[in-house]
């Protein structure tokens, strides 16, 4: 028999599975101080789930904290929404707003690669629709073990498989992100997932439930078993104990759903029949439920036996928790459900009024007449518990920076500089990723000016007058390791410069914060560092944090993951036509370095390939002159100065020419500048790019560049022979050069 | 008064918009046709647009072939009206007899986006006029099965008949043949795998190649009027 509230307040002595379900003791007793008894099964459910690390954020908020103290001022104005939001809003110009967030879908992708990777992909294009956007673009940042493991030829091509299978099934253009390899991430893949959505400022929509008698509607695919969790041990304390074996705990998507979701949303939303709105991801109806409630200004009475199911054999505890893909709730006026019904039967989406908004603050709900949830719904959505976890800077610390790259031999012979330059074109994390990236539709939608391998993915938002928006994804784990503060800086440094390149103003960030385990005071440190970081980096820079999402636990047996924050930037570009691309395009164009190189090699591809080494301090960021190359390439950009600009981070020098010439096949002439040509070649000194212009326009920029000061050395030039010549030094073939940068991935695909 | 060509929407279709833009760049009036209309709106020519219509369940472009729309289809076209079918829309053709043969998986097995080389085999047919016989062309190209197989007789039949209007260059998915694309035998129906519209502006694409795909219609309507 179900447990009812009632029969919660009879029977208060039954032994509940709390432990089971993650509770803590004490958030156990918290939840009955709450309630003024014990909790019924369902709601034990609800609060399990909702106080979760992944809903709660229960050890990460008080440093999430610290993102609120930065201003909500952008280059392009206060941000529409920030921080707490389903997704952060930026408006970028005329009525013209965007909004975009970044989410970690890791722990599924590693049980089961294909359907993980799919369904985080789903689930954050509905936290974007959700906030009345239609979404327009994503990205990916990939991490996986060695790329010759065993199980990264299982995983690998699970998760690609699947972030293509169902982006592609969207429409959604794929227009960049990074793959990364790591021995740390064997075992414990990260798959983020970015999206891009757009909409009119006056369009934007916030998830709150409001106005006593509005129709709560449930819509899009049936509740199934998927996803459920540790509800399966709630179903069976409650009932019969041999039932049977509840369904995989890895949500199954159907992008065909979520298509006909995106549409038919757009068309409510264009109706003006929506009050409030909710996707349901991570804790499904228990989440959509308390967070709608709680946000709005009444409570919420919801029928769960209405609740379509695709297994009648459902116990209303694992409809609470289920985390079936592709639905939405929505809060209608009465007078609007019947168009909203219509425009749902149009697309042949399934639409269910589920409850009502109600006097009074209480979420009410109840299944087959007999009230199995009687809760403040504050209390379920935002009264989880919070934790000052122990952190501690780690001893090991103190052997990492005994050990400095610096100090590592550099053979300067011109045969071993050479040698390294292909080593490092072929190495797994520098190489040609396109046998990933060819998975993926960049061109549906046609507007994508900019995608993959270009440092930044850029989409045109106005036909009428080209303005449109990039955006970049990076992060160095190895630097992150060796100082977490400096590594979020850097991952944040290298997006925004990425963005900038390509002739985009940068104004805001979204982060994924990816760690291993919480409970582990060192891992707290780091991310308490990489936050810090973050913090300060985005206020010299001027670029608030819209929202974001933090993955804890990343660990295999005792291995933690290298800290991997990834940061996300989102830039503006007025008219999409004066983007700066990379690559090297016509002969004879003048090729320079912008920016300052030291001999700063710690987490280097470098220091990684030639010795193996990490440790050290990773390269330090300098925030003031990531400003003013992003101010000059912005405006090289609109004065149409150059043909081409590249970002230069890991690798180096070596790595950007050879990139810039593989880019269109076109060869380059240049001479290192006076120094130590190891520094010279494979330092990854931040805030430089290499850019090639035509000799008319050298002047100009030369004085851009002197107004900015940003340093400018002369390399050489753009040539007809499909070569890159480091004159004194080495003479590679680009056809040598691309067989080895193509090699990796193909090779060890292959099966 | 210009040419008026519809472009279908099915539950599913990812590149519609893509299409009508294309429409609209060359100079045509884009005509939005919904999957559950039983009328035409009285346009001069039809584009079935490439995605995953109704999820490619059962087979790609299997379902689609049964919606309200194609009756509508399947008979002008038997009466000469030029239908384009891009990608999932020449499945859909194939799948209502219009075109032959079927696209099973790639031969790679995985999803394949990319620009691809193909040679013009044949410009006698209203979609292909505007191209040179033997002429090379960038188009995009993105599908997962892609694959174009039909048997040895209708193989023949094609290649003798001088139906095969696109070949691949460097074949990416194992089509027999390397064929991208076919024609029926009036010329009017036209099914490819790469996508011409996604090759009409600089701004998007390598290569403005899908542009004569829409002026062929233009112009061959224009005679036929004149």
């Amino acid at each position: 028999m179900v447990d009812t509230v009632a029969n919660a307040q009879l029977t208060p002595g039954v032994t509940q599975p709390w432990a089971e379900l993650g509770l803590k003791a004490d958030e156990y007793s918290r939840i009955r101080e709450i309630l003024g008894r014990r909790p019924t099964s369902s709601e034990l459910a609800m609060y399990s789930v909702m106080w979760s690390e992944h809903c709660s954020y229960k050890s990460s908020k008080v440093h999430l904290a610290k993102f609120g103290a930065l201003s909500r001022e952008t280059p392009r104005g206060p941000l529409l929404a920030g921080i707490g939001e389903q997704a952060g809003v930026v408006g970028i110009g005329g009525d013209w707003a965007v909004t975009f967030k970044i989410e970690s879908h890791n722990h599924p992708s590693y049980v089961e690669p294909y359907q993980g990777a799919a369904t985080g992909v789903g689930g954050i294009v509905r936290d974007i629709l959700a906030m009345g956007a239609r979404p327009i673009a994503v990205m990916d940042p990939l991490r996986f073990g060695p790329l010759d493991a065993p199980d990264t030829a299982r995983v690998l091509p699970g998760i690609v498989a699947g972030v293509g299978g169902y982006g592609n099934c969207l429409g959604l253009p794929n227009i960049g992100g990074e793959v990364w390899f790591d021995p740390t991430y064997y075992g414990n893949p990260l798959v983020n997932a970015l999206c891009i959505g757009v909409m009119k400022k006056q369009d934007l929509h916030l998830a709150f439930a409001s106005g006593t008698g509005n129709q709560v509607i449930l819509y899009g695919a049936a509740t199934g078993g998927d996803g459920i969790g540790g509800a399966s041990i709630l179903a069976s304390e409650t009932f019969e104990a041999d039932g049977p074996v509840k369904r995989p705990s890895v949500q199954v998507g159907d992008p065909f759903m979520e298509k006909l979701l995106i549409e038919c949303t757009l068309e409510l939303f264009a109706a003006g029949i929506i009050t409030g709105i909710q996707d349901l991801g991570a804790a499904g109806l228990s989440c959509a439920t308390s967070e709608l409630a709680s946000a709005g200004d009444g409570g919420m009475r919801v029928n769960l036996d209405v609740v379509p199911l695709r297994d009648p054999s459902l116990a209303p505890e694992e409809i609470l928790m289920s985390e079936s893909q592709e639905r939405m709730m929505a809060v209608v006026e009465p007078g609007n459900v019947e168009r909203f019904m219509e425009i749902c039967a149009k697309w042949d989406v399934l639409a269910t009024v589920v409850g009502e908004v109600t006097e009074g603050d209480r979420l009410i709900i109840s299944w087959h007449d007999e009230v199995i949830v009687d809760v403040d719904p504050k209390t379920v959505a935002h009264d989880g518990p919070v934790y000052q976890r122990p952190l501690a800077r780690p001893d090991w610390m103190d052997a990492l920076y005994a050990d400095p790259a610096e100090a590592l031999p550099r053979d300067n012979s011109p045969e071993a500089l050479a040698a390294t330059i292909v080593k490092l074109v072929g190495s797994p994390n520098l190489c040609d990723k396109s046998w990933i990236t060819d998975q993926y539709d960049r061109y549906v939608r046609g507007n994508s000016v900019l995608a993959q391998p270009e440092d930044s993915g850029m989409i045109r938002i106005d036909e009428e007058t080209g303005l449109g928006v990039a955006l970049a994804t990076d992060a160095n784990g190895r630097y992150a390791y060796l100082n977490p503060y400096l590594g979020a800086q850097l991952a944040l440094s290298e997006a925004y410069r990425n963005v900038a390149v390509a002739g985009a103003e940068p104004v805001a960030i979204t982060d994924c914060l990816n760690f291993g385990s919480p409970e582990d005071p060192d891992i707290m440190w780091q991310f308490s560092e990489a936050i810090l970081g973050l913090v300060d980096g985005c206020q010299t820079l001027g670029t608030p944090v819209t929202g974001g999402n933090v993955s804890f636990y990343n660990q295999t047996g005792g291995t933690n993951i290298l800290p991997t924050p990834v940061v996300g930037v989102l830039g503006v570009i007025d008219n999409v036509e004066d983007r700066t691309p990379m690559g090297f395009a016509a002969a004879g164009d003048q090729i320079y370095l912008l920016g300052a190189t030291l001999p700063e090699f710690g987490g280097s591809a470098w220091a990684d390939i030639v010795h193996h080494h990490l440790g050290g301090m990773p390269p330090m960021p300098n925030l003031e002159a990531e400003r003013a190359l992003a101010t000059t390439m912005v405006a090289a950009a609109k004065a149409h100065l150059l043909t081409s600009a590249h970002d230069l981070s890991e690798g180096g020098l070596s790595q950007g020419l050879v990139e810039a010439c593989l880019r269109r096949n076109v060869g380059a002439s240049v001479r290192l500048p006076e120094g130590d040509p190891t520094v010279e070649l494979f330092s990854e000194s931040p805030a430089r790019a290499i850019v090639s212009l035509s000799a008319d326009h050298v002047a100009a920029f030369s004085a851009l560049c002197a107004d900015n000061g940003v340093p400018l050395i002369r390399l050489g030039q753009v040539t007809v022979t499909p070569e890159l010549e480091i004159r004194d030094l080495a003479t590679l073939s680009l056809d040598a050069l691309r067989a080895t940068w193509q090699a990796p991935i193909r090779v060890a695909m292959a099966h | 008064m210009s040419v008026r060509i519809g472009v279908v929407t099915f539950p599913g279709s990812l590149d519609d918009h893509d299409a009508l833009r294309a429409v609209t760049l060359s100079g045509a009036t884009p005509v939005p046709l919904w999957h559950l209309a039983h009328d035409l709106e009285g346009v001069d020519a039809v584009v079935l647009p490439g995605g995953f219509s109704y999820g490619d369940y059962l087979r790609c472009g299997a379902i689609a072939r049964f919606s309200p729309i194609m009756s509508e289809i399947i008979d002008a076209a038997n009466k000469g009206m030029p239908v384009l079918g891009i990608c999932n829309g020449f499945q859909v053709l194939c799948e209502a007899h219009l075109l032959p043969g079927a696209m099973i998986r790639n031969e790679g097995r995985t999803f394949v986006c990319t620009d691809q080389r193909l040679r013009v085999e044949t410009n006698d047919t209203v979609w292909s006029c505007d191209f040179e016989r033997g002429q090379q062309i960038t188009i995009a190209l993105k599908n997962q099965e892609g694959n174009y197989q039909a048997s040895p007789e209708t193989l023949k039949m094609l290649e003798d008949s001088n139906r095969v209007v696109f070949r691949y260059l460097g074949n990416p998915n194992g089509s027999a043949n390397d064929i991208a694309g076919i024609t029926n035998e009036r010329g009017n129906v036209v099914g490819l795998m790469p996508h011409p519209e996604h090759n009409v502006e600089s701004l998007t694409a390598p290569s403005l190649d899908g542009r004569p795909f829409f002026s062929s219609v233009q112009r061959y309507l224009s005679a036929l009027v004149g």
